[in-house]
C-alpha cells in the first residue's frame, strides 16, 4: 500500500500536484457554498427582525398621536336671555335648552374671541363651528346642569377641537385634502393657524383616549377605549376564574391519577386537537350553545369569557401538565413514604411546588385570551358603541360591551383616518398589556423556577 | 327567589355542616383525635361535600331543563302557529318569555298589583304601554293569545320556582343528615372525600371532550339544518357566491376555498424559507448569545394578537403594495387596484407565520442526534452538506409536520384576512385582487342582524364546518407525521 502511494505521487500523473494551503477549485465552491448556506440564515433572520422592527415602527408611529388631542379655548358667554329667560335659576327651567340650543352660544363665543384677538376671516359666523367637536355644545351644557350659577357669566371653556383641526395639526389633514371635504374648509385652517399663534389652540396629552367611552361615527375626537378595557377586564376575571380550576383539576387528573387506557387517550387527543382548532370555530360554539341555546345575553363580557376559557384551556392544561411532571418522583415517595395518601402528596406537595409554573402558563393563557378577536366579533361584541361604564359588577358581567381588540377593529372599520389613529393608539394599549402580563411570566420563572 | 340566593343558602348550610360534623366525629372520638380513623377535617368535609354537591347539581339540572319543559306546556296554547312551523312558533315563544319577564318587571315596580297582572286582558288594557312604562319595549301589540300564555307561563314559572327551592333545600338537607348520621370515630371519612375529588378531577378532564362534542353538535345540527334549505351540491361544486337577504342566494364554496388556499400558499412561501433557514442557522449556526437574542425576538411575532396584523396589513402594508404594484406606483404597473388584495393577506400573514415554523422546526432539528452531525463531519463533509445531508432529511418528517400545522394555522386565521384580504369572492390567478376565505365570510355572514334560519345565514356553519374538518385532517396528519418521527430516534 505504501509503496503504491508513494509510487503514485511520486509518479504525479493522476493527480496535481496540490498543497493543504492551496486550495483547490473544488473546495473553493464548497467552501462558497458553506459561506452562501451560512448568509441564507442570517438573513433569514434579519428579514424576521426586520419585519418586527416595521411592525413596532408601525404600531409607535402611528399610534402616539392618539394620545394627543386639540383643545380649543375661548371665552363663552352663558347668555341668560336664551337659557333662563325669566331669571328663575331652576335647573328644571334651564334644563330645557337643549343641546342644539347652546349652538348659537358657541357661534357667538367663537365670534367674540376672533374679534377680541383681532382674526378676520371670511367665514359665516354659523360655520365657524366646524372647527369645534360637534360634542363642545353637549360638553357646555353639562357644564352649565352642573353649576346653574354660571348663566349670565362669562366662563372659559376648553372644548374639543374637531378631528380635522385635530389631524391638521397633526399632520394628517392639508389644505389639499380639505379641497373637497364638506366638514372643514382651507380658510378654517387660516382661522386655526391665527387661533394656535395665540395660544388658543393647543395639543396635548389626552387622558380621555385612555379612560373615556366610543363614540358615534362622527366625532373621532371624542371615542376613548376605557369601556371595553373595563369589559376586557370582566372577560379576564371569568377566564381566570374558570380555566385556572378547571385547567389545573384536569392536569392532575390527567399527570397524576389516569389509568393508561382509551378513554385517557381519547381525553388526551382531544386536548391536543382544540389547542388547534381555529378560533373563529370557538366563536361559532358560543353563539350556538351560549346564545343560542342557552339565552345568554349576546354581547356579554361573561359568554365572551365563557368562549375565551375553553380557547385557552387547552394552552394552560399543556403547561400545566408539564410543570407537573417536572417535580421529581422523590417528593412524592417522600410524602407517600410518612404516610400521606395519594391525594395528600399531590395537594400538600406536589401542587405548591409546580404553582409557579402553572401561574406561568396561566398568564401567558390569559395574554392570548386577551389579544384574541375572532370569536368575539360572532358573539356580537361589534357593531354598537360602548358608550356606557357599566354601572355595577352584575351589570359588568351581563350588559353588553366591547372588549380591547374589538373596538380596535370597529374603529379600524370605520372608514375614518381619525379612526385608524385611535386603532394604532388602542393596540399600543392593548400590546402594554399583553407585555406587562409576559413580564410578570418572566419574572415569576425566572424568580421561582427549581432546577431539580 | 333567585339561584343566586339558593346557592348561598345551600352553601352556608354546607358551612354549618362542616362545623357540625366536625364536632360530632369528635365527640364520637371522646375528644381524642388519635380515636378518629381520618383528621376532623375529613369529617367535617364529608357532610358540607353531601350538602352541597348534589343540591348544587340538582340546581343547575332545574335550571336547564325548567325553561325547556315550560316551553312545551306552553306551546299547545299557541294556535295560531301551524303545527311543524318551528321556527314561527319559537319566535311566539320568546315573545311570549318577555311579556311575563315585564309583567314581572312592572309587578317588582309597582306599576302592576300582582292581581291585575295576573287578570289582566288586552280587551280592557293596553299591555304594551303599561310594559314600555317599566322600560320593555314589545316589537307589536300584544295578542290575547300571547298575553294569556304569559300569564299561563308566569304561573308555571313561579310554580316551578317555588318546587326548585323545596327541592333544592330539601337535597341539602338530606344529604346533610344522611353524611353525618354516618359519622362516628370508625368512618373512612378520607376515603369517601378523596373519591369525591377525585369525581370532580374526572369531570373536568371530561370538559375538553364536552367542547369537542359542543363543537361538532353546533356545526352538524346547523349544517344539516342548512342543507335542508340549500343543495348540498351546489354548496360543494358551486362556482359562485353572492349571498343576497332577499333570496336567491348563490353559495358555492369554491371561490372561498380558492381564496382561502390562495392566501395561505402565499403566506407559507413567505414563512417557510425564511422560518426553516432561520432555524437551521440557530441551532447550527449561531452563537449561544445571538441564540439567546434572536429566537426570543422571533418568538416576539407569535405572541402578538392578530388584530394587529390585521390592522398592519389594512393601513400600512396594502398602501405600500399599492405605492409600487398599482397605478403610477414605482414599478409602473397597474396590476393592484386597492389595498385589500391576497398578496397583502398572504405577506402578512406569512410574518405571523415565521416564528410559528422556526419554533418547531428548531426543536425538531435540535432532535436529531448529535452522533449523526458528527459521523458526516468526521467524514470531511462541511457544515452545510451535513445539513443538507444528514440532518435535513433525518428531521424532514418533522418539518413537514410544522408546516403542515403552519398551513392549518394559516387556512384557519381569520383577522388578518377580514382586514386585508377583500370582501370579493372570486375565482382568478391575480394575487393582486382581492379575494376572500371561507373565515372572512364566517364572520360577515353572522354578524349583523341576520335571521339565523335563513339559508344565508345557516351557511355560515356550513363553512364552519368545511373549515373544521379541513384542519382537523391536517392537525391529526401532521401530529402523526411528528409523532411518528419522534420515536425514531427516542
Amino acid at each position: 500500500m505504501t509503496d503504491a502511494s508513494a509510487d503514485r505521487s511520486a509518479d504525479g500523473h493522476s493527480r496535481a500536484k496540490t498543497s493543504l494551503l492551496q486550495l483547490d477549485v473544488r473546495t473553493k465552491k464548497r467552501n462558497a457554498a458553506e459561506a452562501r448556506f451560512k448568509a441564507y440564515g442570517v438573513v433569514a433572520i434579519a428579514i424576521g427582525l426586520f419585519f418586527l422592527i416595521a411592525l413596532l415602527t408601525a404600531i409607535v408611529s402611528n399610534g402616539t398621536r392618539a394620545f394627543t388631542q386639540t383643545f380649543v379655548t375661548m371665552d363663552v358667554t352663558l347668555d341668560a336671555q336664551k337659557l333662563d329667560p325669566d331669571g328663575t335659576g331652576d335647573p328644571e327651567v334651564i334644563s330645557k335648552t337643549t343641546t342644539f340650543g347652546y349652538g348659537g352660544i358657541i357661534d357667538a363665543a367663537l365670534e367674540q374671541t376672533l374679534a377680541a384677538r383681532g382674526i378676520t376671516t371670511e367665514i359665516a359666523v354659523g360655520d365657524l363651528d366646524q372647527m369645534l367637536s360637534s360634542g363642545a355644545a353637549a360638553e357646555i351644557r353639562r357644564a352649565v346642569l352642573d353649576d346653574t350659577s354660571l348663566v349670565g357669566q362669562t366662563v372659559t371653556f376648553e372644548v374639543l377641537a374637531s378631528s380635522r383641526v385635530d389631524g391638521y395639526l397633526k399632520g394628517r389633514v392639508t389644505r389639499e385634502s380639505l379641497a373637497r371635504d364638506r366638514n372643514l374648509s382651507p380658510e378654517h385652517l387660516d382661522v386655526v393657524d391665527a387661533l394656535q399663534e395665540a395660544g388658543l389652540v393647543e395639543r396635548r396629552f389626552n387622558w380621555a383616549f385612555i379612560t373615556g367611552s366610543d363614540a358615534s361615527e362622527s366625532r373621532p375626537e371624542q371615542a376613548g377605549i376605557g369601556v371595553s378595557m373595563i369589559g376586557s377586564f370582566f372577560m379576564m376575571l371569568v377566564v381566570l376564574v374558570l380555566s385556572l380550576p378547571i385547567g389545573v383539576a384536569t392536569s392532575i387528573y390527567l399527570e397524576e391519577f389516569a389509568p393508561q387506557n382509551r378513554i385517557t387517550d381519547f381525553i388526551e387527543v382531544n386536548i391536543s386537537n382544540l389547542a388547534a382548532v381555529p378560533s373563529i370555530v370557538f366563536g361559532i360554539l358560543g353563539l350556538a350553545i351560549f346564545i343560542q341555546v342557552a339565552h345568554l345575553p349576546q354581547s356579554a363580557p361573561l359568554v365572551g369569557g365563557l368562549v375565551l376559557t375553553l380557547m385557552t384551556l387547552p394552552t394552560i392544561i399543556i403547561s400545566t401538565r408539564a410543570s407537573l411532571k417536572s417535580v421529581p418522583p422523590s417528593i412524592r415517595d417522600a410524602a407517600l413514604g410518612v404516610g400521606a395518601s395519594k391525594m395528600q402528596s399531590i395537594f400538600h406537595h406536589v401542587l405548591p411546588l409546580a404553582m409557579p409554573g402553572i401561574l406561568t402558563g396561566t398568564i401567558l393563557g390569559l395574554a392570548q385570551a386577551l389579544g384574541e378577536t375572532a370569536p368575539l366579533l360572532l358573539i356580537g361584541m361589534v357593531g354598537f358603541i360602548a358608550s356606557n361604564y357599566p354601572d355595577g359588577i352584575a351589570e359588568g358581567f351581563l350588559s353588553p360591551n366591547s372588549a380591547m381588540p374589538a373596538q380596535i377593529y370597529e374603529w379600524a372599520k370605520r372608514a375614518d383616518p381619525a379612526y385608524y389613529e385611535r386603532a394604532w393608539g388602542g393596540i399600543i394599549i392593548l400590546l402594554l398589556f399583553l407585555m406587562t402580563m409576559n413580564i410578570i411570566a418572566i419574572l415569576l420563572r425566572r424568580r421561582f423556577e427549581r432546577r431539580w | 327567589m333567585s339561584a343566586f340566593w339558593i346557592t348561598l343558602i345551600v352553601l352556608i348550610l354546607a358551612a354549618v355542616g362542616f362545623v357540625v360534623g366536625r364536632g360530632r366525629a369528635m365527640q364520637s372520638a371522646d375528644g381524642n383525635i388519635r380515636n378518629l380513623h381520618s383528621l376532623p377535617v375529613y369529617y367535617g368535609s364529608n357532610v358540607a361535600m353531601m350538602a352541597a354537591v348534589p343540591a348544587l347539581l340538582l340546581l343547575a339540572l332545574w335550571l336547564f331543563a325548567q325553561p325547556l319543559t315550560l316551553n312545551r306546556m306552553i306551546a299547545p296554547m299557541i294556535t295560531s302557529v301551524e303545527a311543524g312551523d318551528s321556527g314561527t312558533l319559537g319566535l311566539v315563544l320568546s315573545d311570549v318569555r318577555r311579556v311575563a319577564d315585564g309583567l314581572d318587571l312592572a309587578v317588582s315596580e309597582g306599576v302592576l298589583t300582582e292581581e291585575s297582572a295576573r287578570d289582566i286582558r288586552t280587551e280592557f288594557t293596553d299591555v304594551r304601554e303599561r310594559l314600555s312604562q317599566v322600560g320593555v319595549a314589545l316589537g307589536s301589540d300584544v295578542s290575547r293569545e300571547t298575553l294569556s300564555a304569559a300569564q299561563r307561563y308566569r304561573a308555571l314559572s313561579k310554580a316551578g320556582s317555588f318546587l326548585m327551592l323545596v327541592a333544592v333545600i330539601g337535597l341539602a338537607l338530606i344529604g346533610a343528615a344522611f353524611a353525618l348520621s354516618r359519622t362516628n370515630r370508625d368512618f373512612r371519612a378520607r376515603n369517601v372525600v378523596e373519591s369525591g375529588i377525585k369525581i370532580v378531577l374526572i369531570a373536568a378532564s371530561c370538559i375538553a371532550i364536552l367542547t369537542t362534542v359542543g363543537i361538532v353538535l353546533s356545526l352538524i345540527f346547523n349544517t344539516i339544518k342548512f342543507f335542508g334549505l340549500y343543495p348540498a351540491s351546489e354548496f360543494f361544486f358551486g362556482l359562485t357566491w353572492a349571498p343576497s337577504f332577499g333570496g336567491g342566494s348563490e353559495l358555492g364554496i369554491l371561490p372561498l376555498l380558492w381564496g382561502t388556499f390562495y392566501i395561505s400558499l402565499i403566506a407559507l412561501a413567505v414563512a417557510v424559507p425564511i422560518g426553516l433557514f432561520a432555524a437551521i442557522y440557530l441551532s447550527e449556526y449561531a452563537t449561544p448569545k445571538v441564540r439567546a437574542i434572536a429566537k426570543p425576538l422571533l418568538e416576539v411575532l407569535a405572541g402578538i394578537p392578530t388584530i394587529v396584523y390585521g390592522l398592519f396589513a389594512l393601513l400600512t402594508v396594502g398602501p405600500l403594495l399599492v405605492n409600487v404594484f398599482g397605478e403610477g406606483g414605482v414599478l409602473g404597473v397597474t396590476w393592484m387596484g386597492g389595498g385589500t388584495a391576497v398578496m397583502t393577506a398572504g405577506l402578512v400573514m406569512g410574518i405571523m407565520l415565521i416564528p410559528f415554523v422556526s419554533s418547531l422546526s428548531d426543536d425538531i432539528i435540535n432532535a436529531v442526534p448529535q452522533s449523526m452531525r458528527d459521523g458526516s463531519l468526521g467524514l470531511g463533509a462541511t457544515r452545510s452538506e451535513t445539513v443538507r445531508q444528514v440532518v435535513l432529511p433525518a428531521a424532514l418528517p418533522g418539518i413537514v409536520g410544522a408546516i403542515l400545522l403552519a398551513a392549518s394555522r394559516a387556512i384557519g386565521e381569520t383577522m388578518i384576512v377580514v382586514l386585508g384580504a377583500g370582501a370579493a369572492a372570486r375565482l382568478s390567478l391575480n394575487p393582486f385582487e382581492a379575494m376572500t376565505t371561507v373565515t372572512a365570510k364566517i364572520v360577515s355572514q353572522l354578524t349583523g342582524d341576520a335571521d339565523f334560519s335563513s339559508p344565508e345565514a345557516l351557511v355560515a356553519f356550513s363553512l364552519g364546518m368545511t373549515l373544521f374538518v379541513i384542519t382537523l385532517g391536517l392537525n391529526i396528519f401532521a401530529l402523526w407525521i411528528v409523532r411518528k418521527y419522534r420515536e425514531q430516534y427516542e
